[in-house]
């Protein structure tokens, strides 16, 4: 009896523990299959109603298209559009269509299809960023390769916004469902679906342009940062899209499987300040916090030391960028003269963060450098989205916080006195519209100044650009360094 | 008896009745609004106030949860504010995947505790049963995510012998769903396991004390004759009241226990809509789990009787 019960207690440890030992953990098995890791998964395909990074990251240029996209180092390229010119106004624009295209459901795509997605930003998009599409008085359908947009003012921003998923390429016949099923005429059509789990996307057999080197991408979402490089490490996927704890990359970078690729974002880590409110309403209080903090020490210790000290909201993929961030070096003996000036020597503030990782230990760095400096910071994290967006971002009850601003170009937020910075310049108003009315070349001009008005104003403390950080598996190549559009694009990606 | 399980009945859809109201007033008083976090950061007021419209979260509350639990009656829990599909389908789906996890993990629990605990009591004053609950004391103190980063970090990480994560149905590779339920399971079981342990090694003991074990022996029966003939049916009464209690538990773990091992359960479809503010799925999930907590201590209740005659009549 007894060594009955020994053997069965012996059986099942074996059975519990070793029954698989040596077999392989691979999802991706086949070679022409890619397995990515994401750790913000779409609550549904349409991006037209439903906002948020992860739908487009998905979507955009792997499975619908625009006429026109943004490459890795920021510059406009062709995609639908072989070309395009720009009338002396620069308030029409005529593009010249790829002929021979079709969407995934087999409908040719022709200039009607652009009449048709742009008109229905106008009219059935929900989500905020519709607006930009508001500049388009309408569109004409010239000749099935020929549209022409009739702008209402000239507009430099509209031509980039067409890069976006506002941009995207939709047909009358593929829109009935676009939450379950969406039709575009990018390389890869959705092919299934597991919610809190994967989406799998197969090749578009009738795709117009390079055939896609993996014929099969499961793009996978892993929400823990942990359990993501976990999947890495123990072969569960092949990619992992983007790093959110830097922390975690010296790990892969020590281990000959990986790739380890570094390069920029358009996410500004920025410690917002209410401009609107006393006493973030001196400028020399502002001022004064921005020499409090040493963004270095900030980017080592919250960062890892991974991302870019950049002085404004420019990341450098933006054309305009130029450096600012040696413009207040860490000085605590001025910043406390400066508040000793502005009668602000026994400061006490507010810093509302959202509850996430990086926010939270950037937060411990600037309290503990603004008491250096004699202001009380209390730090409150709030549950993001939901209550941060409610308090700080709708109802600007905030003297401080800490957020990811991660919008292409939202530079221009700076020309908006009513959102949640507070920072009302009509200087700045005007030359930030100057800019999308005017030539390229004044474009750049503008921003600049706007770039450096803002930064003199010390209308917010740009703490560092996050850093777009991919790890692969050795064998698969391609990436685009600097993240720069909506999009994981997938359509470069090859074996080495 | 029927009465007494028509009595059960009826405590059970009165507090599911409680139940329903108090997830519903916590879902009210949650700070946040759905629209706004669907719309995103620059939504107009006019657009949020129309998507609050078409969510019917500007009516009443009073209004909002009868026609709630209106929908639910007839198996209509509602269409989720943040993906637009119906709420009933997703949840039958999620919940399959957390029911074979807590029922694994309740597989190996009991197959750590039964076999231990029985000997952990007929050893007590050994050093093999002293060891037995000493290590059980070990388990019950590690929380079940910890075991679970323990295991990853061993046997997906080092030794890359099982995935670090994922979910494969059984329908379409039945080996790649095993190797992805041990790890999840060991990481649920194995804390249950101590834990019951302990509640298997002093109800054994309790029986062990017993006359009519004596008399067994008497008789002639060795010690684990006697045990197995007539000690186990009468040990395992309080130890399916545990089983009830830590089911419960095993719920709450395999939220955590799904979050990292990136199971598509109920948990983290759980920990999804309480972020994005999906109001009602949240609200659907959790009364979904208070019935199930409920449904078992019904169960636990009716086995009692099962188990032991003298329970019929009280």
């Amino acid at each position: 009896m007894k060594a009955r019960i020994h053997v069965a207690a012996l059986a099942l440890l074996l059975v519990v523990s070793g029954c698989s030992a040596g077999s392989s953990a691979t999802v991706s098995g086949a070679p022409d299959s890619l397995s990515v890791g994401f750790s913000a998964e779409p609550q549904n395909f349409d991006f037209t109603r439903t906002d948020g990074a992860a739908i487009p990251q998905a979507l955009l240029y792997n499975v619908y298209e625009g006429l026109v996209k943004v490459d890795s180092t920021g510059k406009i390229v062709p995609l639908l559009a072989k070309s395009w010119t720009a009338s002396a106004d620069r308030r029409t624009y005529d593009f010249q269509l790829r002929p021979g295209v079709k969407f995934s459901n087999g409908a040719p795509f022709t200039a009607a299809d652009v009449k048709f997605s742009l008109d229905r930003v106008k009219t059935d998009w929900t989500i905020s960023i519709k607006a930009e599409m508001d500049v388009v008085d309408h569109v004409d359908v010239v000749s099935p390769t020929d549209a022409r947009v009739v702008l209402k003012t000239p507009s430099n921003n509209w031509l980039f916004d067409m890069t976006t998923r506002v941009g995207a390429m939709f047909s009358p016949t593929g829109v009935a469902d676009l939450a379950n099923t969406p039709v575009g005429t990018g390389p890869y059509v959705v092919a299934s679906r597991r919610r809190g789990d994967s989406i799998t996307l197969r090749e578009n057999a009738a795709y117009w342009g390079r055939k896609p080197a993996y014929s099969t991408v499961y793009l996978k979402y892993i929400a823990d940062p942990t359990a993501l490089n976990n999947a890495l490490l123990s072969n569960g996927i092949d990619v992992i899209s983007t790093i959110t704890a830097p922390d975690s990359i010296p790990q892969f970078q020590n281990d000959n499987r990986f790739d380890v690729i570094q390069g920029t974002t358009n996410s500004e880590v920025t410690l917002a300040f209410n401009n609107a409110k006393a006493p973030l309403n001196d400028v020399r209080v502002r001022q004064a916090l921005t020499y409090a903090i040493d963004r270095k020490a900030l980017l080592d210790t919250a960062g890892a030391g991974y991302g870019t000290l950049i002085g404004s909201m420019v990341p450098p993929t933006d054309p305009w960028y130029q450096d600012l961030s040696k413009v207040y070096p860490f000085d605590p003996a001025r910043a406390k003269a400066l508040l000793a000036q502005a009668g602000q020597a026994n400061l006490s503030l507010r810093l509302r963060i959202p509850n996430l990782p990086y926010a939270v230990s950037a937060a411990q760095v600037v309290a503990s450098q603004l008491a250096d400096v004699g202001v009380k910071v209390s730090i409150e994290p709030l549950d993001f989205p939901a209550v941060w967006l409610k308090q700080v971002f709708t109802d600007h009850d905030y003297d401080l916080s800490i957020i990811q601003h991660v919008e292409a170009r939202d530079i221009t937020t700076f020309g908006n006195p009513k959102y949640y910075w507070g920072y009302d310049n009509p200087a700045v108003t005007s030359l930030l519209a100057q800019a999308d009315a005017g030539t390229a070349q004044q474009q750049i001009t503008d921003m600049r100044e706007v770039a450096k008005t803002i930064n003199t104003e010390a209308a917010a403390d740009w703490l560092y650009l996050f850093p777009n950080v991919i790890v692969a598996k050795t064998k698969v190549t391609g990436f685009a360094k600097n993240q720069v559009s909506e999009s994981f694009d997938l359509t470069g990606l090859g074996p080495s | 008896m029927t009465v007494k399980v028509l009595r059960r009945l009826a405590i059970l859809l009165v507090s599911v009745f409680v139940a329903s109201i108090v997830v519903f007033a916590f879902m009210a008083v949650l700070p946040g609004d759905p629209a706004q976090v669907a719309l995103g950061v620059n939504a107009t007021p006019e657009l949020l106030a129309k998507t609050r419209h078409a969510f019917g979260t500007d009516r009443p509350l009073v209004t909002q949860y009868l026609d709630w639990m209106g929908g639910i009656t007839h198996g209509d829990f509602g269409h989720s504010y943040v993906t637009g599909d119906a709420i009933g389908p997703q949840l039958i789906d999620r919940l399959g995947v957390t029911l074979w996890l807590v029922g694994a993990g309740m597989v190996v629990a009991l197959v750590i505790a039964v076999p231990l605990g029985t000997l952990a009591a007929v050893r007590h004053r050994k050093a093999s049963g002293t060891a037995i609950s000493g290590l059980s004391q070990i388990g019950v103190a590690i929380p079940a995510f910890i075991a679970a980063i323990l295991l990853v970090q061993v046997f997906a990480v080092q030794l890359r012998w099982l995935p670090s994560g994922g979910w494969t149905p059984p329908d379409q590779d039945f080996g790649a769903f095993v190797r992805g339920l041990i790890l999840p399971a060991l990481s649920l079981g194995l804390v249950q396991g101590a834990v019951m342990t302990r509640y298997v090694r002093s109800a054994v003991l309790d029986t062990l004390g017993q006359d009519y074990l004596r008399t067994a022996r008497s008789k002639g029966l060795r010690p684990y004759q006697a045990l197995f003939r007539h000690g186990l049916r009468n040990a395992s009464v309080p130890v399916v009241t545990v089983l009830g209690l830590q089911l419960a538990t095993l719920l709450i773990g395999a939220v955590v226990v799904e979050r990292v091992f990136v199971l598509p359960g109920l948990g983290s479809m759980l920990l999804d809509s309480v972020s994005s503010r999906d109001l009602l799925t949240v609200q659907g999930i959790v009364l979904v789990l208070v019935v199930g907590v409920l449904l078992v201590n019904f169960v636990v209740d009716l086995l009692y009787t099962v188990l032991d005659p003298r329970l019929r009549e009280a």
